[in-house]
Formats: structure tokens, sequence, C-alpha cells
């Protein structure tokens, strides 16, 4: 593909969509279809036709809408009104959204297009859920087809691939990237444009880009719903990544549990590769790039790197010590580039828009955005982007909603089973990577599970500790055996059994387990332990059998008759 | 990885050593006459970094590094021992004791095992974690070696010495976590297995009771006296 070309498809695509006065779109992310957003899409379809309006209204399948707890989805928005720059609000929010669609609810949303909404179902978009959020890597999540590159072009996809091979060194996208101060979105926060500056200088002729896309904390799907909504900006920050460190061959690792991103994943390489996007020469230039899928069997230790690489390379998912850092010895001893979904998909708008429109959103040293999937006791669970430095009051209470009526909040948990638990006290301090770790929890990939006050604390911990005994690679002792003797322990304190010393054991395993394990899963595995004790500590001793008062009383009458 | 390696000088427990930059801490250690407690590390196969028993503190890392696949570089200032240390390896130790049923008084390398050995030489007086105590199976349908799960601490010499050295891989490992185990091929019986050479490198670089050549345990120290009657026979037969 040309850029001429590039453009042409794109103002075409435009053209047909804004033929149409209205689109239904439909969400086709996984939560809305295991709801059957599938039926309602083809009643739509046919009802559009029953009443004769399909040259005014399309009906298309989109990506994510946002808000799962109230799925399946349908957005009214007005492609010729938008295009005639009647656009209203921020690009991002649904222009009129629907809520718990059922088949049956088809003719009454067609029969509505013209008058006022259909009432009983509708969603208000002023709602903070909507205004409250800030969308860059989700900004076409919602709008446009996942599975069609046209439309994708039309939202001005592929621009900034454009852009950095006719216009940009690689030494420049590096220092773009470094400027925005983009951090890893994986959970580490790592500075995406130091990572990218040490492969580009790492000598060797292969070098590799991954995309880490083993999400794998238990209730986390951003990722997932970043793949299945807008492929394309993952393969196109891919492939900027590529030119910018000096790789011809990107591999994505993603999980087989998700089998609905890896189809559209599939789709939108082969409709790369058939526009000339991928593959030899993009854009007749001398730059080739090409991707491949890697499954994963679904190991969390997959997550890690070095463990990544060795299962890339056919191995045992099995971490390695780091040095050497995979920038200077990575998948088949080349220099590697890795980064997570969410990081590639923040480098399009990067580059489109400019370092320094990214690093005015967000605090100092956290920039730009970041996607959570808001789950457990919330109202509005499902997905949102939030500019950094938000509060976690803000999220759980003015985007989420809050708990659901008659409970009472008890506890956040961020970054799964690597982050910690913190309480009501610690909600106003702002999200960013510093603040959640100073609290003792991490940003992490994004998962935010709320807990109300059913929640046992203990409980808590000990499902997560479960979770790293039986996602240990079983590599390093510290990881292998202590994740199964905290677990024991836990488990213990649980049911009632354990004394003042199995507490004190506890604790000093946590520390022992943080400091010696060989990666990231062992070193955080104690976390969510470490950070309920530190604020609900009363919950453990509560259960714990009063051994020494026992001791000390019967010692004393000992004492008296004695 | 080093193309080159270059002469460095670093610090290691406060002592000034002299290397070359391929060399790993614990070589370097190990040439200057300082110990560091090492399991599943051996002399002639790849690091491994899985057993942290020779982790290492180096100033101006937060981390602990093991010393047995780490680098040297210029400057560096590496301590081997701090009470820190020395609490954690016990910790290993611990570990690897309360996971899987490691009872010396009945094993065959009582006396000859590196585990019981390193226990003695950190000062290992007890185990303060609970037993685990785990059901582990046990293969002894080989006609010279054994295979007892019970005694494995899951350093994986015997999975490199046969891959890297004999070049069978007969050896893996299988299962995950707490439930990963030694396995001979795909989990088949060692008898049958049609890529073992029985060269018994695995057995030889095993630092527990694990792996043992038949004929050394308990009970099996056979006696054969039928050579008596043999040799009656034979004499009485000549006069």
């Amino acid at each position: 593909m040309t850029p001429e070309e590039l453009e042409n498809v794109a103002s075409e695509q435009k053209q047909t969509q804004a033929k149409y006065r209205y689109s239904l779109n439909v969400c086709m992310a996984a939560g809305c279809l295991s709801q059957k957003s599938d039926q309602v899409k083809e009643a739509l379809e046919k009802e559009v036709e029953r009443q004769g309006r399909q040259h005014e209204c399309a009906v298309k399948g989109v990506g994510c809408l946002g808000l799962c707890a109230a799925g399946p989805l349908v957005a009214v928005e007005q492609p010729a009104a938008d295009a005639a720059g009647a656009a209203v609000g921020e690009r991002g929010m649904p222009r009129l959204l629907y809520k718990a669609v059922t088949a049956a609810d088809a003719a009454d949303i067609v029969a509505a297009l013209d008058g006022p909404p259909v009432q009983r179902i509708q969603y208000p978009t002023s709602a903070p859920f909507f205004i409250r959020q800030k969308k860059i890597v989700l900004e076409n999540s919602g709008f446009i087809d996942p599975e069609r590159l046209e439309e994708y072009l039309a939202a001005g996809g592929y621009e900034s691939l454009l852009k950095v091979l006719t216009q940009m060194t690689p030494q420049e996208v590096v220092a773009e990237i470094s400027q925005s101060g983009l951090r890893g979105r994986g959970g580490g926060g790592f500075p995406t444009g130091l990572k990218w500056g040490t492969v580009a200088k790492a000598r060797g002729g292969q070098k590799y880009v991954i995309c880490n896309a083993d999400e794998g904390d238990p209730g986390a799907f951003m990722d997932r719903s970043v793949l299945e909504s807008d492929p394309h900006r993952v393969l196109e920050g891919m492939a900027i990544a590529g030119y910018a460190v000096g790789a011809s061959t990107g591999y994505i690792y993603v999980r087989a549990e998700y089998p609905l991103a890896v189809k559209r994943l599939k789709a939108a390489i082969r409709q790369a590769e058939r526009a000339g996007l991928l593959g030899a020469n993009i854009f007749g230039t001398t730059f080739s790039f090409g991707i491949e899928i890697r499954l994963g069997a679904g190991a969390f230790v997959c997550g890690e790197e070095t463990a990544l690489i060795a299962s890339i390379e056919g191995r045992r998912g099995q971490p390695r010590p780091r040095p050497p850092y995979p920038a200077e010895y990575g998948l088949w001893g080349c220099p590697t580039l890795i980064n997570n979904v969410e990081t590639f998909a923040n480098v399009p708008p990067i580059i489109r828009n400019g370092a320094g429109w990214f690093a005015s959103i967000g605090t100092e040293k956290s920039k730009g955005t970041k996607v959570f999937a808001l789950a457990g006791k919330v109202v509005n669970t499902g997905l949102i982007e939030v500019p950094m430095g938000m509060t976690l009051r803000q999220i759980i209470f003015e985007i989420g909603g809050g708990t659901p009526p008659g409970t009472k909040f008890k506890a956040v948990q961020t970054g799964g089973p690597s982050g910690g638990c913190i309480p009501e006290e610690h909600l106003d301090v702002p999200v960013d990577y510093e603040s959640l770790a100073a609290l003792g929890s991490i940003m992490g990939s994004g998962g935010m599970i709320v807990m109300d006050d059913t929640s046992d604390m203990v409980d808590v911990a000990k499902f997560f500790m479960d979770f790293c005994m039986t996602e240990s690679c079983g590599k390093c002792t510290p990881c292998r055996a202590g994740t199964a003797q905290m677990y024991e322990l836990l488990d213990r304190i649980g049911k009632g059994r354990a004394t003042a010393a199995d507490l004190a054991l506890l604790e000093d395993l946590c520390d022992m387990v943080k400091h010696t394990s060989l990666c990231g899963l062992g070193m955080t595995a104690p976390n969510p332990v470490l950070s309920t004790l530190r604020y609900f500590r009363h919950e453990y001793e509560r259960k714990l059998v009063k051994e020494e008062g026992g001791n000390g009383s019967s010692h004393a009458k000992a004492e008296v008759r004695g | 990885m080093s193309e080159q390696t270059v002469p460095v000088t670093l610090q290691i427990d406060g002592r000034d050593c002299s290397a070359h930059s391929g060399q790993t801490i614990l070589q370097v250690a190990r040439e200057n006459g300082i110990d560091i407690p090492t399991l599943c590390f051996l002399e002639g196969l790849s690091g491994w970094g899985g057993c942290r028993l020779c982790l290492v503190e180096v100033k101006g890392v937060a981390r602990l590094l093991p010393a047995c696949v780490t680098r040297v570089a210029e400057g560096m200032e590496v301590t081997t021992s701090s009470p820190r240390l020395q609490k954690y390896r016990r910790m290993v130790l611990e570990l690897l004791f309360a996971e899987r049923n490691h009872i010396c008084s009945v094993c065959v390398s009582n006396g000859v095992c590196e585990l019981q050995d390193l226990a003695q030489r950190l000062g290992l007086t007890h185990v303060s974690m609970p037993y685990r105590y785990p059901r582990m199976p046990y293969d002894a349908s080989h006609d010279l070696f054994r295979l007892d799960h019970n005694r494995c601490v899951l350093c994986t010499r015997c999975v490199r010495v046969c891959d890297e050295v004999e070049g069978a891989h007969t050896w893996d490992v299988m299962g995950r976590g707490i439930d990963s185990r030694v396995i001979i091929d795909l989990n088949d019986a060692w008898a049958g297995s049609e890529s073992c050479t029985m060269c018994g490198k695995c057995v030889n670089v095993c630092p527990t009771g694990s792996l043992s050549r038949k004929g050394t345990g308990v009970a099996e120290n056979e006696k054969r006296n039928e050579f008596l009657a043999y040799l009656r026979t034979m004499r009485g037969a000549r006069q």
C-alpha cells in the first residue's frame, strides 16, 4: 500500500460511513457476546430491513463499550452528523446507549431512531461512568468494527506508522516515546522509551519485538478487550517499535483462553499483510516487519518476560535469572523488546499527537491514562480508562458507582495476585505507580477488584496465595515451597487453628519469599498477605488460638498451687 | 553474550579480587577461598539459579543476586555472608526439608548427602516449618538405579547433566509449583526407557538420596555364601 492508497481507502470508508444517518453499534466483545449480543445484532439487522431503513441505518459489530455489567450494549451513533462536524462531546463516548438489550427490543430501537429514545433500556451517557473517563487506548473501542481494516484506517489508523517511516528516524521515534513519559503498562512501570533505547542500541543483526498478551491476573480483562476491540492498534504499535529498535519480526504471545482475541488478531494480521501494512517494504520504504502469533497454554508465569521467551522458543515456560535482560539477550539469544498490549496500544496516538500532548495527561511521574478492569462488588463492572492521578475513590464511587446498595465498601485490590488490598482510608490517593507502591500494592496490569464488608481478608489472602502456589513454575525453592507453606499457614489461620507463632512464621516467610525468589511471581506473591496484614491485622489476630493467654493462666495457677 | 572478556577488579567481603568479566561471582569467590553455599550449582553444568542458597548482596542493587549465574563487573562490592543472608539460607533449607520426606536415618545417602552437609554447615538445628509429608512415588524398576521422589530437591542437576553432557535428555520436569517432579521420558518407568543410556551420570550428580545405585540401601546388602558349598564340593571332588 502506498501512502496515497492509504488515504484513498480511509476517505472512501469515511464517505461510506457518512452515507448513513444512523449506525447501531452492537458490542461484540467477549462480555456482551456471552450474553448473546450476536443475536441482538441479527435481530437489529432484520428489523432495519423490515422497517425499510437499510439505506440510512447501518448495523455493525464493534468492540467493548465498557459497561460490561449492563450488557448486551447497543450504541446509536449518527455518522452523517459526525462527518458534518456535529460531533458532540469527546471522542470515546457513545451518543446514545441502550443497556441489557435483547432481540425483542430490536423493533423498538429501530422505530425510535428519529424520535425520543426507548426509555426502559436507555442508559444515560451523561452518567459519571462515561464523562469521567478519558480514552486514548480505547478511543476506537466501541466505535469501529474490529474485524475491518478499513474502519481502523478511517479512524486514522496506520497514519502514525506512515509518519515514522517517512518522516522520522528510529532515534527520533525513541526520543518521542521517551519524552512522552510512557511507562510499561504490564505493571512494572519501566520507562518505555528507555527500554526501546536499550534495544535499539544493543548490538546484533537480528532483533525481535514481542507483545505480551498473556494477561493472567484473576478478574483482569484489559488486554483482552483491547485485542478484541481494536487489534490493528496493537499491530501498528508493534511495527513502530520494530522500526525504532531495528527489528523485522514481532511475536504476539497471547493465551489460548482468549479465542476471540486470537481470531481477531489473526484476521487483523492477514488484512494488514494483504494491504502491505505488514510484510516487506512497508509503504515502499526499506522497512519490513512481520508479526506472528504464539499461543500460550495459560500459565500465569509465562507473563514473566524470560518465561514467555522460553515458551516461544518451545521450551518449558520457566523464568531465568536476569541480568542479562531480554533487551540484551532475549528471544533465541537476540536483543528483544518486550512490551505489554496496552503499552503498544499507546504508541500510535503518541506519534500522532506528539509526546507533549501525552505528557500533559496524568501526573508528574505517571503520564497518560490507564485502563482498568473494574470487577467485584461494584455497580458498574466493566472496562474503564482514566487519566493517571485520578483517585481510587473517584474511580470506584463515581465511575464505578460504588458498592451495590446495602453493602459497605471494605477494600479494593489492585494488581491481582502481585498486588495488595487498599482500605477505605487510603482511597484518596491518586492512581499512579509510586502512590500505589507506597500503599503496599502495585499498579499492576489494571485489575481492580472491589470488596465489600462480607469479604474476609484472611480468605482473600488465601485465595491469592492459592493462585500463586498453583501458578508457581517450581524452579526456585522460595516460590515453590514457600508459597505452599504460606498457603497452609493461611488455611490454618482461617480455620482458627493457628497460633501467634504461626503468624510470626507467616510474616518471616513473606519477607523471605519476597526477597529471595527468582522472578516477579515469587517476589510479589506475599503482597496480598503483607497488605492485608498491614491494614487488617486484627482480622488475622482475631482468628488465632489464644495460646499464650492459656499457657500464662495455667502457669499462674501452678505457681499459686506451688 | 560476552564476546570478549576484560580484566576486572571487585570486592568480595571486603577483599579485593581480580577476575575477568565472563566469570561469575561464585567462581571468583571460590578462587579466592571464599565459600558460598550452593545446591543446584555443579561445576561443569549450566547455571540454574533455582535453589537460592548462593544469593549474595551486591552494593547498589536492591535485589539479592544468585552468585552462581551473576557475572562480575568492575568495582562490584559483594557481601556473601550477613545475618540476613544466613537467615534466608537457613529458611531455604528448612523449606526443602519440609517440602518432601527427607528422613536422614533411613536414607541411602545418610552421611554423603549435600543437603545434610549444608544443614550442618549452616547450623540448621531444627525445622520450624510444618512438614508437608506428601505421598511421593518411587521408581525401582531399573536394574541398576533407583529414583526416590521423596528425597528430590528439584535441583535439576540430573536433567542438565543428561541433556548437556550425555546428550540423551532422558530427564525433564513435569507439573509445576509444589507438584513439580523430575520425570523419565514422558513420565515412563525407568526400566523401559529407550533414551536412557544407563551411563549413571544423573545418579552421580544427584546431591541427595533421590537417585542412587541399587544395592546400596537398607536391606539390600545381600550376602552370597553359596561359594562355600561350591568350594567344598570342588575341593572334595579333587581329593
